[in-house]
C-alpha cells in the first residue's frame, strides 16, 4: 500500500519549497504558457538552445507540490544535455508516469526525477507532474532541435 | 428537526464502501455528483430489465409501459418544482445541455420575437456563475451582438447587488444567475434581482444545480422564467438534465435539435414541430436515466425537502464554526450561515489545494479541488484553486469533526516537512 509518505518524498518537497531556476531568463530561444485545465496549474518556461544542445530551462509557474517539484528537477536534469538526450529523459519520465507504479524509472537516466515514481499511483497527479516536462517538450519542437 | 442520517446513509450502497488503507468511505464531493440510493439504483435497471421500450412509439404494452414511466417522472419533477403545467418540464442530458439549449434557442428566436437579442442589448450574468452558466450566454453575446454584464462577487463571496440599476437596465433582456454558488455556497437573494428585471422586462434564467437537491424550489411562487438542473446532483441519474421554462416562452422559442419525435408532419422541404415540450426533446430520449430520476424525486420527497434544508443548515452552522477555529484556514465564502448552503470552500496556508486534497483522500476524505469550473472567480480571489467539501442528507456532523480532524492532519504532515 502506497502512503502519503512515499509520495511526498523530501527531495519533491525540498524542491518545492527551493525550487531550481525558477524565475524566467530575460532572454530565451523559445517561450511557452502551459496550463493544466483540470487545476489552473501554470507554467511559463523559456528555453535556451545552442545548436542541438540545451544551455538553459527557466520557469515561473503556480501549482501543487508535484507539478511545481517536478518543473524544478527537470529543469536542472536536461541542463547542458543535447535535444536527443532530453527528449530521451523526457520519453522515459512519461513511461514512468504511465506505469501505474511498476515502472521505478532508471535512476542513471532520470537521476532525482525517480523520486516522482509514486506519482503514477495515482491517475489524478499524472498530468500534475508531467506540465513542466510537456512544456519543455512543446518549447523544443518550436526550437526545432526535435521533429 | 433533524434527519436519521445512519438510516439515510443505509440507503446509499456506495457510502458503505471501504477505500485506501480500509479506511471507511468519507464522501463530501455531492456538489460535483451526489450519491444513488438503492431505490434510484433498481429503478433504472428495472428500466431496462422489464419496461425497456422507445417510449410515445411502439404499439405495443411495454412501450405503454416506458411511456407511463417517463412522462410519470415528468409529472413528478413538474410537481416538485411547482410548475404550472407538465408541458413545461423539458428532458435534458445535464443541466448544461439545458442552458445551452435554452441560449441557442434564444439566439434563433424570430427577429421580431418579444425573447429575440439584437446589437445593443444586454445579457446579465455574474461573477459566481459556473462555466455552464457563463460560457453559453458569452458565446450567445457574440452571435447576435448584445453585450455581455456581469455581477461582480463581494469579498466574501456574495454576489454585489450596489450596482444592479446600471448592470440590469433597460437594454437587459436575459439575466442568468446562479441560484446558490457551487464554490462559496451563497445563496443568491433572488427577488429584488426578479423586481428589477422586471421591471425592464428581461427574462430571467436560474441555475438550479446547487439549490434543488437542497431546498425546496417553487418556480411559480419564485416568479422567474427558466430553470435548469441536472438530474445526478440530486441523488438522481447521470446522464439526464432538466430545463423548466414557462409555457408561453417555450412556445415563443424554436426547437435547438431537430430529429425524430419531435415534429407534427414532414415533408421533402419543410417540417411542422410539436408542441412543447416534445418539440425540444428530439430523438429517443434517455427513459432509463427519467426513471432514475422519477424515483430520486418519490426519495426526496419521502425525506422532506424542508428536513434536508434544516438539517444541512445545522451542518453549516457546526461547520462553520469548526472550520474558521482552524489557524491557517482561509474559509472561500460567506462566515455566516444565513442564506448559503453546506458548501466549503477553503485553502491552507502554504499548501495548494491538490496536496490538501491528496493528504484527504490518503485518509478517506473525498473532497474536490481545483477552480470548480468557476474559474474566473477563483482569478477575482487572487487564487489557482481551493479544497471544497460540500455536504448532503447523508452527512453528519461527526463527518465535520473527521474533515475537521483531516485538515489538521493535512497541516501537520505538511508543516512537519518544512511547508
Amino acid at each position: 500500500m502506497v502512503n502519503l509518505e512515499s509520495l511526498y518524498q523530501e527531495l519533491i518537497l525540498d524542491h518545492y519549497k527551493n525550487p531550481l531556476n525558477k524565475g524566467l531568463a530575460s532572454d530565451s530561444s523559445v517561450s511557452v504558457h502551459h496550463v493544466n485545465p483540470s487545476c489552473g496549474d501554470e507554467v511559463d518556461l523559456n528555453l535556451i538552445v545552442a545548436g542541438q544542445q540545451i544551455v538553459s530551462v527557466t520557469w515561473d509557474g503556480v501549482g501543487c507540490s508535484i507539478s511545481q517539484a517536478s518543473t524544478s528537477v527537470l529543469s536542472d536534469l536536461v541542463r547542458g544535455k543535447s535535444a536527443p538526450e532530453a527528449l530521451r529523459i523526457i520519453e522515459a519520465f512519461s513511461e514512468v508516469m504511465a506505469s501505474k507504479g511498476s515502472n521505478g524509472g532508471d535512476p542513471d537516466l532520470l537521476g532525482d526525477a525517480v523520486a516522482f515514481a509514486g506519482v503514477s499511483r495515482y491517475p489524478a497527479r499524472i498530468k500534475c507532474a508531467l506540465l513542466g516536462w510537456m512544456a519543455l517538450k512543446d518549447a523544443m519542437v518550436q526550437a526545432k532541435v526535435i521533429g | 428537526m433533524s434527519l436519521d442520517v445512519a438510516k439515510i446513509k443505509r440507503d446509499f450502497p456506495l457510502l458503505s464502501r471501504k477505500v485506501r488503507h480500509d479506511l471507511p468511505l468519507l464522501y463530501l464531493d455531492s456538489g460535483a455528483t451526489s450519491q444513488k440510493p438503492i431505490k434510484v439504483i433498481e429503478a433504472e435497471s428495472d428500466f431496462y430489465r422489464f419496461h425497456n421500450s422507445a417510449v410515445h412509439r411502439g404499439a405495443h404494452l411495454i412501450a405503454e409501459e416506458a411511456t407511463d414511466i417517463y412522462e410519470g417522472a415528468r409529472a413528478k419533477i413538474a410537481h416538485f418544482i411547482g410548475a404550472e403545467s407538465v408541458d413545461e418540464v423539458i428532458f435534458t442530458k445535464s443541466a448544461t445541455e439545458s442552458i445551452n439549449l435554452l441560449a441557442y434557442s434564444l439566439g434563433q428566436a424570430r427577429p421580431n420575437s418579444p425573447v429575440s437579442l439584437k446589437p445593443g442589448d444586454s445579457i446579465v450574468v455574474s461573477e459566481l456563475e459556473h462555466h455552464a452558466n457563463l460560457i453559453p450566454w458569452q458565446e450567445l453575446a457574440k452571435r447576435t451582438g448584445a453585450s455581455l454584464r456581469w455581477f461582480p462577487a463581494t469579498e466574501d463571496g456574495r454576489l454585489d447587488l450596489r450596482e444592479i440599476e446600471q448592470i440590469i437596465d433597460s437594454s437587459t433582456k436575459i439575466v442568468a444567475l446562479t441560484h446558490q454558488s457551487n464554490v462559496t455556497g451563497a445563496i443568491t437573494p433572488l427577488s429584488s434581482l426578479l423586481d428589477r428585471a422586471k421591471a425592464v422586462g428581461a427574462i430571467t434564467v436560474i441555475d438550479a444545480c446547487q439549490s434543488v437537491p437542497h431546498f425546496p424550489v417553487d418556480v411559480q411562487k419564485l416568479g422567474i422564467d427558466f430553470l435548469a438542473f441536472s438530474g445526478h446532483k440530486m441523488v438522481g441519474p447521470t446522464g439526464i438534465g432538466l430545463l423548466w421554462g414557462r409555457k408561453s416562452l417555450l412556445e415563443e422559442l424554436p426547437p435547438f435539435l431537430f430529429g425524430g419525435s419531435m415534429v407534427t408532419s414532414v415533408s421533402m422541404s419543410d417540417a411542422t414541430f410539436a408542441p412543447v415540450p416534445r418539440k425540444f426533446e428530439a430523438g429517443v430520449p434517455n427513459m432509463a436515466g427519467a426513471a432514475g430520476l422519477g424515483a430520486a424525486v418519490d426519495y426526496l420527497q419521502s425525506i422532506g425537502m424542508d428536513a434536508i434544508h434544516n438539517h444541512e443548515l445545522s451542518l453549516t452552522e457546526y461547520a462553520l464554526a469548526k472550520l474558521q477555529e482552524i489557524e491557517g484556514l482561509t474559509l472561500i465564502g460567506p462566515g455566516e450561515s444565513s442564506d448559503r448552503g453546506a458548501v466549503f470552500s477553503f485553502t491552507l496556508d502554504g499548501i495548494h489545494p491538490h496536496d490538501v486534497g491528496q493528504a484527504l483522500d490518503d485518509r478517506g476524505i473525498a473532497v474536490r479541488t481545483g477552480h470548480h469550473c468557476a474559474w474566473p472567480l477563483m482569478k477575482k480571489f487572487g487564487i489557482t484553486g481551493t479544497t471544497r467539501a460540500t455536504f448532503y442528507l447523508y452527512n453528519s456532523l461527526e463527518d465535520v469533526d473527521r474533515l475537521v480532524e483531516g485538515i489538521d492532519e493535512t497541516q501537520r504532515f505538511f508543516t512537519s516537512r518544512g511547508l
